[in-house]
C-alpha cells in the first residue's frame, strides 16, 4: 500500500467488496454502541482515513496481546484493515531485527512526528532498568522517547494499561503502567490478558473514524467496557434464580448455572467477553465453565484467590471469631468481677438507717 | 490505592477486625449483665420462674392488641423493617456465602428480585420510621445522637448495597467495598449502642416473664 492511499482505495485492492466493506462498518457502529445512522459516516471516514504510522513497543509482556491480535483462524475485515494500517515497528511481527528494526522505528518516529499512533504492550520495570531492554534501550527510555512524538497512545493489555502480572505483588521489577509514566498524551487503556482481538481492531477503528474513543475512569473505550461481565452474562438468569455451581462437576456445574459461588468476578469485571466473545465469537470463559478472573480490571493477579467467592471475607473468619470468643470471655469475667467488687464495697459503705437513729432524730 | 486493594483491604484486614469487636463485644456485654447476678429469692415460689420466661418471650413478641390500637403506625412499620432486614441479611445469595464461610451451614437463597423488592421497602419503612421520630413531639424528645446513630448504620447498609448491586454509581469494585464497609461500621457499632437490643431482649423479655412466673402471676 503506498503511502499516499486511503484504506477505501487500499480495500478495493485487496479484494474486499463494497458490501463486505458496509458490513464491517455495521457491526463497528453496533459494538460500539452507535446508532445505525453513523454507519455511512464510519464507511465515509474509514474511505477517506489515510493510513496512520502505528509504533508497537513491546515491553515487560508475555507476546498474548500480540498473539490475541494476529491468530484469528479467518480472514476478516478487521485483519485487512490492520494490514493496511502501516506498521512501522513491531518487534514481534516484523522481518528487520538489531540496527534495522531500530532505524526504522527512529525513521517513522520522525517522519510521522506528532501523527502516529503509538501502541504500547507489556509493563515498564523502573527499579532497574536493566530487567528489560530492547537494543540496549531501556523501556522507560524507549517509551519516553516514541511517546513524545505520538498523536495518541494505546496500552493493548493489562500489563501496559495496570500493571498486569509483572506488577503482582512483589513486584520485582518495578513495573509500572503506561499511565503511570505519562500523564500529557491522551491514553486509550485496552486492558485484558491478552484483550478480545475485535476490541483491539475496534478501538483502532474508532481513532481512525471518530478519533479518541469516550473513555472510562480508568481510561477504558466505554464503548467496550461500559458494561460488567455480570450483567451482560448469559448465565444471569441463574444468578437471580439463586442458581449455582458448588464445584465444578457438580449438577448445577453440568446445567450451566452461575459460577458466582466458585468464584466468579464478572459483577466487578468490566469488558466485553459476554457480548463479543472469543474466537470469531464462539464462547468466553464462563462459557467454558470457568468463573471470570476479572483480568482487565487493575490488580487483578492481587485480588485474592480465583475460586473464592467475592462477596466472602478474605481471613479466616472462623479462628477469628473464636479468638474474639475467647478474648470476649475473659474481658467480660474481668469486668464482672470489677462490677461486683464495685457494688460490694457500694454495699459496705450504705449506712443502714436503724429505728434508733430515727428516735434519736425525733427526739432532737 | 486502587479500587482492586480498596476492596482486598476491606474484605481483609478490616473485616477481620470488625469481626473481632463484634463478637468480643457482644461476649462482654452479654456477660457483664449476666455475672452481676441477683439477689437470691427468698419467697417461696408460686410458679415456674423458667416456664413464664419462656412464654414471654414469644407473647412479647406477638403485638397485644391493645398497644397495637395504639401504636398502629409504630408496629406495622418496626415489623416490616426487622422481617425484611432479615431477609435481605439472610436469604440474599452472596450474604449466605458469609455466614457459610463462618458457619459452614447453609441455606437456600431467595431470587434477587424478591430481595430487591424487600430491601425497597424496608429502606422505605426505616425512613418512615425516621420522619416519624422528628414529627411526633414525644419520639422527638425522647430521642438522643445513639437514636439517630443507630437508624444511619442500620440505613447505610441497605442503601449502598441497593446502589451497588443496581450499578447506580459506578465503578463496581468501590461500591461494593463501600457496601462491606457501611456492614463493618455496622458491626463495630453493634454491640455498644442500642442495636444491642437484637441479644439483649429476650434476655429482658425472658426476666420480665421470669419474675411474675416465680410470684405465680401473669406476665
Amino acid at each position: 500500500m503506498k503511502k499516499d492511499q486511503t484504506l477505501g482505495e487500499a480495500l478495493r485492492l485487496k479484494g474486499i467488496s463494497r458490501r463486505g466493506f458496509l458490513k464491517f462498518c455495521a457491526a463497528t457502529a453496533s459494538m460500539m454502541a452507535l446508532p445505525p445512522a453513523m454507519v455511512p459516516a464510519i464507511a465515509e471516514a474509514l474511505e477517506k482515513a489515510r493510513k496512520p504510522s502505528v509504533i508497537w513497543l513491546s515491553f515487560q509482556e508475555c507476546t498474548g496481546c500480540t498473539e490475541s491480535l494476529t491468530r484469528s483462524s479467518t480472514s476478516t475485515v478487521e485483519e485487512l484493515i490492520f494490514d493496511t494500517i502501516s506498521l512501522d515497528y513491531h518487534h514481534t511481527l516484523q522481518a528487520a531485527s538489531g540496527t534495522g528494526a531500530e532505524d526504522a522505528r527512529e525513521a517513522s518516529m520522525k517522519e510521522n512526528r506528532g501523527k502516529y499512533v503509538l501502541i504500547v504492550d507489556g509493563s515498564i520495570p523502573i527499579s532497574n532498568p536493566g530487567y528489560s531492554t530492547i537494543a540496549g534501550i531501556s523501556n522507560e527510555d524507549m517509551l519516553m522517547e516514541a511517546a513524545e512524538g505520538a498523536a495518541a497512545i494505546v496500552a493493548i493489555g493489562s500489563c501496559a494499561a495496570f500493571g498486569g502480572i509483572p506488577q503482582a505483588r512483589p513486584n520485582p521489577t518495578g513495573a509500572v503502567s503506561v499511565s503511570d509514566l505519562i500523564k500529557d498524551k491522551p491514553i486509550v487503556n485496552v486492558p485484558g490478558c491478552p484483550p478480545i482481538p475485535v476490541v483491539i481492531t475496534g478501538v483502532l477503528t474508532h481513532f481512525l473514524t471518530f478519533g479518541l474513543p469516550e473513555l472510562d475512569h480508568l481510561g477504558r473505550p466505554l464503548a467496550f467496557y461500559g458494561n460488567s461481565i455480570h450483567d451482560r452474562c448469559y448465565r444471569r438468569p441463574f444468578y437471580d434464580k439463586g442458581l449455582f455451581a458448588e464445584t465444578f462437576d457438580d449438577e448445577g456445574a453440568r446445567k450451566g448455572w452461575c459460577l458466582y459461588k466458585l468464584g466468579c468476578k464478572g459483577p466487578t469485571t468490566y469488558n466485553a467477553c459476554a457480548t463479543t466473545k472469543w474466537n470469531d465469537g464462539t464462547s468466553f470463559p464462563i462459557e467454558a465453565g470457568h468463573p471470570c478472573l476479572g483480568c482487565s480490571e487493575p490488580d487483578f493477579w492481587d485480588a485474592g484467590s480465583f475460586y473464592q467467592a467475592l462477596s466472602t471475607p478474605t481471613g479466616d473468619i472462623t479462628r477469628n471469631t473464636l479468638y474474639a470468643a475467647g478474648a470476649g470471655v475473659a474481658a467480660g469475667a474481668a469486668i464482672a468481677a470489677v462490677n461486683r467488687k464495685h457494688r460490694s464495697s457500694a454495699e459496705k459503705r450504705h449506712e443502714k438507717v436503724t429505728i434508733d437513729d430515727l428516735e434519736k432524730e425525733s427526739k432532737s | 490505592m486502587t479500587e482492586t486493594e480498596f476492596l482486598q483491604w476491606v474484605r481483609g484486614p478490616l473485616f477481620d477486625i470488625a469481626t473481632i469487636i463484634m463478637v468480643a463485644g457482644i461476649i462482654v456485654r452479654i456477660l457483664q449483665i449476666l455475672l452481676l447476678g441477683r439477689k437470691r429469692n427468698l419467697a417461696e415460689a408460686k410458679g415456674s420462674a423458667a416456664a413464664a420466661g419462656l412464654r414471654t418471650i414469644i407473647t412479647r413478641s406477638v403485638p397485644d392488641r391493645n398497644t397495637y390500637r395504639r401504636s398502629a403506625f409504630t408496629l406495622t412499620t418496626g415489623y416490616v423493617f426487622h422481617i425484611g432486614l432479615f431477609v435481605v441479611i439472610f436469604l440474599f445469595a452472596p450474604h449466605i456465602l458469609v455466614f457459610q464461610d463462618l458457619l459452614n451451614i447453609s441455606w437456600p437463597a431467595l431470587s434477587t428480585p424478591v430481595v430487591d423488592a424487600t430491601s425497597v421497602i424496608t429502606m422505605l419503612a426505616l425512613i418512615a420510621v425516621l420522619i416519624h421520630r422528628l414529627i411526633d413531639p414525644v419520639k422527638r424528645f425522647l430521642s438522643g445522637f445513639q437514636d439517630y446513630l443507630a437508624w444511619l448504620v442500620t440505613f447505610l447498609p441497605l442503601i449502598t448495597g441497593y446502589i451497588a448491586f443496581h450499578r447506580l454509581a459506578p465503578p463496581a469494585p468501590t461500591m461494593i467495598a463501600i457496601h462491606i464497609l457501611s456492614v463493618e461500621l455496622l458491626m463495630v457499632l453493634f454491640p455498644f449502642t442500642k442495636l444491642a437490643h437484637a441479644f439483649t431482649l429476650f434476655i429482658s423479655r425472658w426476666y420480665n416473664g421470669a419474675i411474675s412466673g416465680y410470684r405465680g402471676v401473669r406476665s
